[in-house]
């Protein structure tokens, strides 16, 4: 396999065919060379990177991104992702990182539109694993309407991190007249989750090692800048947004309160949670409320747009489900308060630490 | 799903609610002795429906919540050590030692590892011969058959690298300390449902007899739990003190036989301290002698290692229902959920940790 | 103190010497030790703590459990219909 000659840039692969054929490489694993700058380091980029994310401005292989964008505020975000397994099911690390970063800049009311990623990758990683990892990233981008317009590879020596971990850093454009913040909700406000809790911590939770189940549970990693647009196309009143990831739901509904100052009813029966991934959740004794969530938003509006937010919201595909699951109150501020099918009322607090595994 | 929901129903509580009202005419103190009845009664605020008349005292039936110190502190030692590979249910990693707890071990290069199952553990060892595994057998009767299959079934095998650091506990004797004590308030009990599927009821009728408290068997959904109160308060109200079983579906008289010979043959009956309460005779289990090879406290010799509690705490007063836990000068100053000094506060079930989540709502 | 869930048997099989059964909770399967129910069948229902299965559920109690239950409702309504 040695002494192939470097190609030139391939034509982007329709990014959604199936057949996507690891790249022959010298390598069958990634070595650290391939993160040292010369040859190795070149053949990663045009075989494995290039053909898959390539775009005009990538291209070029500057030092950076030179942009011209739209009018308006700028959105600006960055997340790192070290999920352990790195494939689970219904997603990979790659789209993950493309997902989670297009989603908080999202949550702002901005349109994402650039993004960039850095690879952290430990040396010995099967290329297959990574090419499969940046197909799903090219699919992610594509989905999600963003371009990725610059990024950096390193490799560390082997146990220096798990395998790979990605950062994505993402930018997006809002107009100037929107204002969506957290310590926005006013009582009264209504509560709109868009749809079932739990799914991504569960699948991922089942697939570990050592937890031997086999389950439907599949991640909900998805795209949620089309609800937000389909939201701003209807109404600018909307007074905070966010994607419920670690901690799951009760953990942005008590930043919520802290931020406003004011309480959060919530309606349990109105809270979905997707049956198979109940019974995970019951037989690990995990409340679906504190579980991440990695394609489910939240938005909180007046009460007299909610009906029409809850429609927009349901016509896109990833947000067919949502509900009202509750609203602001002026009792109890600060705290966010479940209401128990007994009539009683329960505190949702925020969790100490990840959700365990318990046997009592 | 199917034994769950239907015992969940709004209405059908409402019925048993409404006849729990009918029936109570005093005032009566009722404990549950098991942490996941806590549990149920706190996530679904049973509590807040029951008549004004009933108080519950929540029971010390948590094995995150009794387990002394002193075996947490053997714990954190055992999982230090290079070679071990250190397994445990989610519940143990955070429980704190004197100054730190299993999850620091693991940041500090320890080889801790979360397990569903005993027989996962048993699998480690035989995955990694060179090892030393250890698994972390902490609980009541009900986890006590699976534990002692794990070392019953690596001894089978031959295994000679997985051992078990056991602090196992039982609910008969802990009773008899509760009801002996002279200022008991408690006059009725709802048994622990999954402790008595293993163990059967026959062991509480001397107690129900000998204090003269009428004691539940009762399960752990919301309909079985309001069943079960409303069981003990009929008895109270008629002046009756019997064992009588409300978890039918899962509990028989007798129990279950081939767990109960298993655990014989593997653990035998030994004193244990328990956290905020103290030594208890014959309370506990521990590895019987023919099995010492399978006993880490021998293995790794950290049977010397002693841990005083903390004597600002006051949970073994909170625990037998004669204080309240706010009225500890300890709490929510020294002793808090993330600092917390004695049993009550560690687990989220517990009075203490419950009273600190719940104060802020009154 | 001791989580256990009504699960579904739908397989058995042996293991290491050990009985063991695949263990159905709504769409989720997760294997259990059936040693301590050597009478266990497929189709049956069973309470699993910690991996091991405990007991084989009753059907019958608990469909007699749900019926008082309901039956307590009817009552309550005639008492309070009569006065």
């Amino acid at each position: 396999m040695k002494n192939i000659k470097t190609t030139n840039i391939q034509k982007r692969n329709n990014p959604l065919s199936v057949s996507c054929s690891v790249p022959i490489m010298d390598h069958d694993t990634v070595q650290l060379a391939h993160g040292a700058g010369g040859r190795l380091s070149a053949d990663l980029i045009d075989k494995i990177f290039l053909p898959r994310f390539g775009n005009e401005t990538l291209n070029k292989l500057e030092d950076q991104a030179t942009l011209n964008l739209p009018p308006g505020k700028l959105a600006f975000s960055t997340d790192s992702f070290v999920v352990d397994p790195i494939f689970f099911p219904g997603g990979n690390i790659g789209e993950l990182a493309i997902y989670g970063t297009v989603n908080d800049v999202a949550m702002s009311g901005a349109t994402p539109l650039y993004i960039s990623v850095a690879f952290i990758l430990e040396e010995g990683l099967p290329m297959k694993d990574l090419h499969r990892i940046v197909v799903s990233m090219e699919i992610a981008a594509e989905k999600a309407g963003v371009q990725i317009v610059t990024g950096d590879t390193k490799v560390v020596n082997k146990g220096s991190c798990d395998k790979i971990f990605i950062n994505t850093t993402g930018i997006g454009i809002l107009p100037e007249d929107v204002y969506i913040s957290a310590s926005n909700l006013q009582p009264g406000d209504k509560i709109i989750l868009s749809g079932t809790v739990a799914d991504h911590g569960m699948a991922v939770m089942t697939s570990r090692e050592g937890l031997s189940f086999q389950t439907r549970v599949k991640s909900d990693t998805a795209p949620l800048n089309g609800i937000v647009k389909n939201i701003l196309e209807i109404t600018k009143d909307i007074r905070a947004m966010r994607d419920p990831t670690r901690g799951g739901v009760a953990t942005t509904l008590n930043e919520f309160a802290a931020a406003s100052n004011v309480g959060i009813q919530l309606y349990d029966s109105n809270i979905p949670v997707n049956p198979d991934v109940e019974g995970a959740c019951e037989i690990l004794g995990i409340d679906p409320l504190y579980v991440a969530n990695e394609g489910k938003m939240i938005v909180v509006v007046p009460a007299y747009i909610a009906g029409d937010v809850l429609k927009a919201v349901q016509k896109v595909e990833f947000g067919k489900d949502a509900v009202i699951i509750g609203e602001v109150t002026d009792s109890h501020p600060g705290m966010v308060v479940i209401k128990t099918p007994l009539g009683a009322n329960r505190i949702v607090d925020m969790p100490i630490g990840e959700q365990l595994p318990r046997i009592c | 799903m199917k034994y769950l929901d239907e015992f969940r129903d709004p209405v059908l509580a409402k019925n048993i609610l409404d006849e729990i009202h009918k029936t109570v005419t005093k005032p009566w103190v009722i404990m549950e002795i098991c942490g996941g009845q806590t549990h149920s009664i706190i996530r679904n605020g049973i509590d807040q429906v029951l008549p004004k008349e009933i108080e519950l005292v929540h029971g010390p039936g948590c094995p995150v919540c009794v387990t002394p110190l002193e075996i947490i502190d053997k714990a954190l030692e055992i999982a230090s050590r290079p070679n071990v590979i250190f397994t445990s249910f989610g519940d143990m990693l955070r429980v704190p030692g004197s100054n730190k707890d299993l999850f620091m071990v693991k940041s500090e290069g320890g080889d801790v590892r979360t397990v569903y199952s005993p027989l996962e553990a048993v699998q480690i060892a035989r995955d990694n011969p060179e090892k030393e595994v250890v698994f972390f057998a902490v609980g009541f009767e009900t986890t006590a058959p699976g534990n002692a299959m794990a070392i019953y079934a690596a001894s089978k095998e031959g295994l000679t690298n997985f051992s078990e650091l056991v602090s196992h506990v039982l609910v008969p004797p802990a009773m008899e300390t509760l009801l002996s004590s002279p200022d008991n308030r408690v006059q009725g009990y709802l048994a622990a449902g999954h402790v008595c599927t293993v163990m059967g009821w026959d062991e509480y009728e001397p107690i129900a007899e000998n204090f003269r408290v009428p004691i539940v068997p009762t399960g752990f959904e919301p309909l079985d739990v309001l069943e079960g109160i409303l069981l003990v308060v009929k008895q109270l109200e008629a002046g009756l003190f019997n064992v009588e079983n409300q978890y039918l579906r899962s509990v028989k008289r007798e129990g279950n036989r081939q767990a109960q010979t298993i655990v014989n043959t593997v653990f035998e009956v030994t004193n244990r301290k328990w956290r905020g309460i103290g030594e208890i005779p014959a309370s506990g289990l521990t590895v019987r002698k023919e099995f010492e090879s399978y006993n880490a406290e021998k293995k790794f010799a950290v049977e010397n290692i002693t841990t005083e509690e903390s004597d600002l705490c006051i949970s073994g007063v909170v625990l037998r229902g004669l204080k309240k836990p706010h009225e500890c000068p300890a709490f929510g100053k020294e002793c808090t959920p993330t600092h917390p000094l004695g049993a009550t506060m560690v687990s989220s079930e517990g009075a203490c940790a419950a009273y600190y989540k719940y104060q802020r709502l009154e | 103190m001791c989580l256990a869930i009504p699960g579904k048997v739908i397989e058995t099989y042996d293991e290491n010497g050990i009985k063991m059964g695949k263990i159905e909770y709504s769409g989720t399967i997760s294997t259990a030790c059936l040693e301590y129910l050597p009478e266990i069948e497929v189709g049956q229902y069973t309470l699993v703590h910690a991996g091991f299965a405990l007991s084989v559920l009753d059907e019958e109690e608990a469909q007699k459990s749900l019926d008082a239950w309901k039956e307590l409702g009817e009552a309550l309504d005639e008492i309070e219909d009569k006065s």
